[in-house]
């Protein structure tokens, strides 16, 4: 176990430093320099591109380039090149502002999912397996910006609540319910719109994971010794489908900074992934690899995480 | 049992050696078990269907006069709703729609969507058909050659020989041309001698710096796993949108990004088939038959572990199809004249409650033609995998 543990550690440290390398190289190999985003701005004179070059060390050769970038990435000191504002602060603040979204989104996709999965796979076959086996297809096919549409039409239409944004601009003055109510309603879209994808997946996954179990020796025996039904479903077969899901909560990390950028655009919301978004347009390159950075060590220690999860849960498994 | 069905069951066997199992094509059983499972066989009809408008799209609106002319801009029949009549008193004779009325309506310009919709099914064709493929001919590669040399080791000499070669392609391609073109000629040289030694002298050579150079690092089956591991801590869009945006926008780029960030899923299919087939005894008479390594690999062994790649190949095409749409959305798609389903929604959303057809029809094209993709798929997974089958 022990062994396993340091093992994993070392080659995920080893992963994380070409995955660092490799996106440096993406950012900076790719044609034009961050200095000439603006050439026809009048304010720009060469003097002070010249200037900018130097002052975030743009002069100098690529490796020495990587070198400051990390040092100063670790150290804290990394600064947005758009605002100058330090990049771990910009993206803690909204880091706290896709929270909500993230976790409204998850505990959709767990409290769904699960129901609907082991319900289809008791009935298999019967018309409410084939019609969830539809929908999830079906949630799992549609484009998020186009359902993003179809669900504003028919709130506002239906409800005539504002959704776009955190919340109502200026809504001051208000008893404590009405602000409650009004960020409730721009929090359901978009976590709804988050969830579709993950709902459709996990409840096909569990779904077959049940099935799976349910085929067993030991489900048979438990039916056959005259078990209620229910007791075999909920008791026997699904305590050993779960399994699996619970290396998930270690998948779910990256999930943390990752918000969606087309769900986030379209309702304006100011999280990470609309963050993601604007620095790409305006080639801020500190912050582009500051979240690339993060999400892949979200990613290194969610797997790692899952990993030892299988181990601790599954007697079976020696790594 | 009927008769028809008895001789079928003789057919080619002689009749003194008894009955055996009916012979039925593979192609034949495949077919029958499509047309058993509904959800698949409306998905391929949906996706034949697909294929056919695009490639008429291709036709009809492409050249310099096209049937439908997707470009045309009636400022004065701009947000008409579908199937509405033109206005014949104020067009142009070249500006009446081929059809005679705007079977989709008209956008915010007055271009016909029905001509753009026609036009955006060829992108979306394209780009879906072409990153698979990149992604399945990399994925296919990889993990053929990881789950078939797997265990051979890479050697001190292997890795100094990647090294010199990428640094002299990036100097050279950076505009360093001596130094990059040194490396190469160095690269290239090593490569010769090592094929020299292989061929020439088959005695084992003593020296100290080569016993160096050859010492065994990793196995190849660990490097390609953890270039896979290392492509997997990428978030994906987030990657495709930054490159994207990088590069000068073009439907290629798009294409060769989507690829280049999918193939992960295939390799690791090809190397665990392969993985298991290689133990198999008819790869065993093939390297007793002095078949080559590589023909072994593509003749033999990969037909048998097609059926996970054409699986997670359909289902690859209804996600880089949504994923370009996703581009086209957010602005990074094909640059603007042409149309993309993406991008006439995006253009219609500014619409939405005046005029909601520029909104539905790219987005339920897509939900469509995407669906479709995916229901093949599974029912694909469900017909090729004989352990999935149902019993009858």
């Amino acid at each position: 176990m022990l062994s396993f543990i340091g093992r994993s550690i070392i080659q995920k440290i080893i992963t994380l430093f070409f995955v660092m390398v490799i996106s440096f190289l993406i950012i900076h190999l790719a044609p034009g320099e961050p200095s000439q985003v603006d050439p026809l701005n009048p304010k720009f004179t060469p003097e002070m591109v010249e200037r900018f070059r130097k002052a975030f060390h743009l002069d100098e050769p690529l490796h020495v380039q990587f070198v400051y970038f990390y040092r100063d990435l670790f150290t804290g000191k990394t600064i947005s090149w758009k605002d100058n504002e330090p990049v771990l602060k910009k993206i803690g603040e909204r880091f706290l502002n896709s929270l909500p979204l993230f976790i409204v989104a998850t505990i959709l996709i767990w409290t769904l999912a699960f129901p609907i999965g082991v319900r289809s796979a008791i009935v298999r076959g019967g018309a409410y397996d084939r019609l969830a086996t539809f929908f999830s297809y079906l949630l799992y096919s549609i484009p998020g910006f186009f359902f993003a549409y179809i669900l504003i039409l028919l709130i506002v239409n239906a409800f005539h609540v504002p959704v776009i944004g955190m919340k109502t601009f200026g809504l001051t003055d208000v008893s404590l319910l009405r602000t409650g109510m009004d960020r409730v309603w721009h929090l359901v879209l978009p976590s709804v719109l988050e969830a579709t994808v993950g709902i459709a997946v996990l409840s096909r996954y569990v779904r077959s994971q049940m099935l799976e179990v349910e085929g067993q020796d030991y489900v048979r025996t438990a039916r056959a010794k005259g078990l209620p039904p229910e007791q075999v479903h909920y008791k026997h077969a699904l305590r050993n489908a779960l399994l699996p899901f619970v290396t998930m909560f270690g998948l779910m990390l990256p999930g943390l900074i990752g918000g969606s950028v087309i769900i986030e655009s379209i309702f304006s919301w100011p999280g990470i992934g609309r963050m993601a978004y604007e620095a790409i347009l305006s080639r801020d390159y500190p912050i582009i690899l500051s979240i690339n950075f993060i999400s892949a060590v979200l990613v290194l220690i969610g797997t790692f995480i899952s990993d030892i999860l299988y181990m601790v849960v599954d007697p079976r498994i020696r790594l | 049992m009927t008769k028809t069905d008895n001789k079928a069951l003789f057919r080619d066997t002689g009749a003194e050696e008894g009955p055996r199992a009916p012979r039925e094509s593979r192609l034949r059983e495949f077919w029958r078990l499509l047309r058993r499972n509904r959800l698949a066989f409306s998905g391929l009809a949906i996706f034949v269907f697909f294929f056919f408008v695009a490639f008429s799209g291709l036709v009809l609106t492409s050249g310099t006069r096209p049937v439908f002319d997707p470009a045309i801009v009636r400022l004065q029949e701009k947000l008409r709703p579908p199937l509405s009549e033109p206005n014949l008193a104020n067009l142009l004779p070249k500006e009446i729609p081929t059809l005679g009325v705007y079977l989709f309506g008209t956008d915010d310009l007055g271009r016909d969507v029905f001509a753009r919709m026609l036009q955006g099914a060829w992108v979306s064709l394209t780009v879906g058909f072409v990153a698979v493929g990149i992604a399945v001919l990399i994925g296919i590669g990889m993990g053929g050659i990881s789950g078939y040399f797997g265990r051979n080791p890479v050697r001190v000499d292997h890795i100094l020989l990647a090294f010199i070669v990428s640094l002299g392609g990036g100097l050279l391609i950076g505009g360093a041309f001596f130094a990059g073109g040194v490396l190469l000629l160095i690269g290239s040289t090593y490569i010769l001698f090592s094929l020299w030694r292989k061929k020439w002298s088959g005695k084992q050579s003593a020296q100290k710096l080569l016993r160096l150079l050859h010492k065994d690092t990793i196995s190849i089956d660990t490097l390609i796993m953890r270039i896979v591991d290392i492509m997997l801590c990428f978030p994906v869009f987030f990657l495709i949108l930054t490159v994207v945006a990088l590069l000068p926008a073009s439907m290629y780029n798009i294409m060769i990004v989507i690829g280049l960030t999918s193939w992960m899923g295939t390799t690791r299919f090809v190397r665990a088939e392969l993985l298991s087939l290689r133990e198999q005894d008819f790869v065993t008479a093939a390297k007793a038959l002095g078949v080559s390594d590589w023909r072994i690999i593509f003749r033999h062994m990969i037909p048998n572990a097609m059926a996970p790649v054409l699986v997670s190949a359909t289902i690859g095409i209804a996600s880089a199809i949504l994923i370009e749409a996703g581009l086209s959305f957010l602005g990074f798609g094909v640059p603007p004249p042409h149309a993309t389903w993406g991008n006439i929604l995006s253009d219609g959303k500014r619409f939405i409650f005046d005029a909601p057809w520029l909104t539905f029809i790219p987005g339920f094209a897509i939900l469509i033609v995407v669906l479709a993709f995916n229901l093949f798929g599974e029912g694909l997974r469900d017909i090729l995998n004989p352990k999935l089958r149902e019993r009858y």
